[in-house]
């Protein structure tokens, strides 16, 4: 009887592995650009299909605009056991982690924080602790004092005083960086109608759609799925409307002089609940599909800061929304403190956590509509 | 481990798309199916894992197909790549069947894309899978789940014992065990025998060792050659397979479209020997790489190298792997293990015999070269500007055209007519209607309306 060898394919050599991820992600694009079958899965081929090399700077813009969708790698004959072993998923997010890590100020803090989810946690930790102290230290009621308000417990201008630099500072940081990247990936002067371009793009998250409108193959291989697209969208337009809360809350508090707290029906607390339900949803869902999600697709070394960060946004919306409706018991200085101490954990991690693939993918965004012909 | 039993109405052999559309239409008839696929998972669905796109005949503009696409025509470029060897009557049935076929794809997953970059002339003609055929054999795999269609793989079938006119079980190994197992009916959607070597070499002679086998290596044609030996019917010429000349550095088996090379047309080919050969541009090069994959066999070693230069890297699709690049033509050929000076006296005899002249890569250009034997009859522009670029290139097997012979209901035919409860499609009979040549998206045509016809037939006989 006649029996068939199977052939073992898998002659990945160490020496393909050991590329550095510049080098690895234009192996496999060489490759791709001479398969070209997926070019209609998101903004990623399109770009690789217009060039003939690939140089640093494409590769950084590239893995910018790649959302991770997978749709590529569930669609490619070339991933391992075959020798070519494409992975373009994984690939591209180390190049794209490197390029976060390399232009953050200062980059040393990008590395501990982008890599460690224990770093993010005891970062939450100090912050907690530095707001139960600084409660304990200011506020001139009890924190056992039912009819406390938080403004009691630390007041207005205390909490200016910190979290205004606190978040600012982040952002100049971050401004740098991205600048940086901007010059790097040699972009032109921004026009309205890229950004426009770049904005729908995002605001639809349509990387995350495939060319079918289908979504993406994330928490269950090949199977296509909206599940992550919609629950980053939760997350996305959460945490804009919790933004835009805050700052209608210290336009009204400045300019109408209305001080908090306001009642249900005003501007801040509506944003402010829909905006922090939605972002609960949204980083619960994210964190549930991460589980699911194949590791081996995403740059693994970071796996653990990203997951600590959803989870951390996750708190910052949860306990905020635990302050409202927890906020007259006597556990307000706690929640307060644990609210406070997210808030500035997030603020402050915000150039050296996964925050900042936002402005990057903005930015390579913009870049790919002044690319299009 | 799951439990194999005799409970199958049907067995699917092979896990490709001609079985996969089997296999779909014969669960949706109410059959309990069970899937043989020789490959390990992550290498499932034969050949259809390197197609890209299904030839479908349209009256009118449909979705990402443009214009429209009649019986006629479609019939008509069908017997100008086969040269008339087509059953005509099977190829029409397919062809017709084209049509309700896109529907019946997308209702079943399958997602389709318009023309790729690089392919504009096929727009027409040819619907493309969106993420390529990879993603058409997942979205089916998908269906198999939804039916409870089961699916064993590494199932290698060795051996049909055929009774009479009848199949009366399916031996395959399985897990390191040998098993048999009876059904109603079975279909036999294996391939061809491309990537058995052996038996290449004893179809086309010793110089098929050298050939490359540009999909899947698990179509080696065990089925095949064991229905034949028991008396099937065949058709299609034996000796022969489709190959074309690709990337000389791509691997044995499996490397699958990115190993086409797009620049002979824009180069000077020569053997090892740095002597030219045949007329690089003869022709648009869709019109000419399945020759040039029989050029190259017939060369010494079976390989051939492709030179060009600065002014030509552009004007093709990217290769899989950077070109290998020099200064000059002494160091090209020294890189490529060329001999220096007989390169060189080649390509300066062919720049001599270059003349002056409109240059025009993306049509017949009548830039010829005058006094060179053998010519170049298009785009002849000397080989002057360094950097200079080099490929190398080998024959790359594409698929064999020897197969089963099937009627219109997809029926294998034995020595004393049909064998009544053996069905076929896919590139195992596909010799009977692509005789010779090859139509793009016409392999996955075939596959997918005989692989429904071939549900459709064994749920007739297992239901009535």
């Amino acid at each position: 009887m006649q029996t068939i060898e199977i052939l073992n394919l898998d002659t990945n050599t160490s020496e393909q592995q050991a590329l550095k991820p510049l080098e690895q992600a234009r192996r496999q694009l060489e490759i791709c650009n001479a398969c070209r079958y997926c070019e209609t899965y998101c903004s990623v081929f399109p770009a690789v299909h217009r060039e003939r090399s690939f140089s640093d700077e494409n590769l950084k813009q590239l893995a910018n605009l790649c959302h991770n969708c997978r749709g590529c790698y569930y669609a490619c004959q070339y991933t391992a056991p075959h020798e070519f072993d494409l992975n373009l998923p994984q690939a591209l997010a180390k190049v794209r982690q490197e390029s976060w890590q390399d232009n953050a100020y200062p980059a040393a803090f990008a590395k501990a924080f982008h890599k460690s989810g224990a770093a993010i946690g005891a970062a939450v930790i100090v912050g907690f602790a530095a707001l139960l102290w600084l409660i304990q230290l200011m506020g001139t009621h009890s924190t056992t004092d039912s009819q406390a308000n938080f403004y009691d417990l630390l007041s207005h201008n205390l909490m200016v005083a910190l979290f205004m630099p606190a978040f600012l500072l982040p952002l100049v940081s971050i401004a740098f960086s991205v600048r940086r990247f901007w010059q790097d990936i040699d972009a032109e002067p921004l026009r309205l109608i890229h950004i426009k371009g770049a904005f729908a793009s995002a605001a639809k998250m349509k990387n995350l759609a495939a060319g079918h409108g289908e979504g993406c193959n994330y928490e269950d291989e090949d199977r296509f799925s909206q599940a992550r697209r919609y629950f980053h969208q939760a997350t996305m337009y959460g945490f804009l409307l919790c933004f835009a809360a805050t700052s209608t809350a210290t336009l009204m508090h400045y300019l109408l002089a209305m001080a908090a707290p306001y009642d249900l029906t005003s501007l801040p607390k509506i944003l402010g609940i829909i905006g922090g339900i939605s972002l609960s949803i949204g980083t619960a869902g994210l964190a549930y599909l991460k589980l699911e999600a194949d590791k081996s697709l995403g740059d693994t070394q970071v796996w653990g800061g990203e997951m600590a960060f959803v989870l951390l946004l996750f708190f910052v919306s949860t306990s905020g929304l635990a302050l409202y409706w927890f906020g007259q018991s006597p556990w307000l200085g706690e929640l307060l403190a644990l609210h406070l101490g997210c808030v500035l954990a997030f603020f402050l991690l915000m150039p050296y956590s996964k925050m900042t693939h936002g402005f990057y993918r903005l930015a390579a965004l913009i870049k790919e509509e002044q690319n299009k012909v | 481990m799951k439990k194999i039993n005799n409970i199958y109405d049907t067995l699917v052999i092979g896990g490709g798309n001609a079985a996969l559309c089997a296999a779909i239409t014969a669960a949706e008839a109410g059959l309990k199916v069970l899937i043989l696929e020789g490959a390990p998972k992550p290498y499932r669905g034969g050949n259809s894992r390197h197609t890209r796109n299904f030839r479908c005949m349209h009256p009118a503009p449909k979705a990402v197909l443009t214009d429209s696409y009649t019986e006629e025509e479609y019939f008509d470029d069908l017997l100008k790549v086969t040269k008339g060897k087509t059953d005509e009557k099977l190829a029409k049935l397919v062809i017709k069947n084209t049509h309700e076929c896109y529907d019946w794809m997308q209702n079943h997953g399958v997602r389709f894309q318009p023309s790729l970059s690089g392919t504009l002339s096929l727009s027409r003609t040819n619907a493309f899978f969106m993420g390529g055929g990879k993603s058409l054999v997942n979205a089916y795999y998908r269906q198999l789940e939804k039916l409870d269609v089961d699916v064993l793989y590494e199932a290698q079938v060795t051996h049909l014992d055929l009774q009479g006119n009848h199949i009366k079980s399916v031996t395959f190994h399985y897990q390191d065990e040998v098993r048999k197992l009876s059904s109603k009916t079975v279909i036999v959607a294996s391939g061809g025998f491309q990537a058995d070597i052996d038996w290449l070499a004893r179809a086309w002679g010793p110089a098929a060792k050298n050939f490359l086998i540009r999909g899947t290596p698990y179509n080696k044609g065990v089925v095949l050659a064991n229905l034949l030996k028991q008396g099937a019917t065949s058709v299609g010429d034996p000796t022969q397979c489709h190959a074309v000349a690709i990337d000389g550095r791509s691997p044995k088996y499996d490397g699958g479209i990115v190993t086409r090379l797009d620049c002979v047309p824009f180069s000077v080919v020569v053997n090892q020997n740095s002597q030219r050969f045949y007329d690089e541009g003869e022709d648009v090069w869709p019109k000419r790489y399945a020759i040039w994959g029989r050029l190259v066999a017939d060369q010494p070693d079976q390989v051939a190298y492709a030179i060009i230069d600065a002014k030509s890297l552009d004007l093709f699709m990217p290769s899989v792997f950077p070109p290998i690049k020099a200064d000059s033509l002494e160091e090209l050929a020294l890189k490529m293990g060329l001999e220096p000076n007989a390169l060189t006296q080649t390509i300066h005899g062919f720049n001599a015999s270059c003349r002056t002249g409109k240059f025009h890569p993306t049509e017949l250009d009548g830039l010829a070269t005058q006094g060179l034997t053998p010519a170049k009859t298009n785009w002849a522009r000397p080989i002057d500007t360094p950097p200079f670029y080099g490929y190398s290139l080998r024959t790359g097997v594409t698929f064999t055209y020897l197969g089963l012979k099937v009627d219109d209901k997809a029926q294998v035919q034995g020595k004393d007519g049909p064998i009544i409860n053996l069905w076929a499609a896919g590139e195992t009979m596909a010799g009977s209607i692509l005789g010779q040549g090859y139509l793009a998206g016409f392999g996955m045509a075939i596959g997918t309306v005989f692989g429904r016809i071939a549900g459709q037939e064994v749920a007739k006989y297992a239901n009535h």
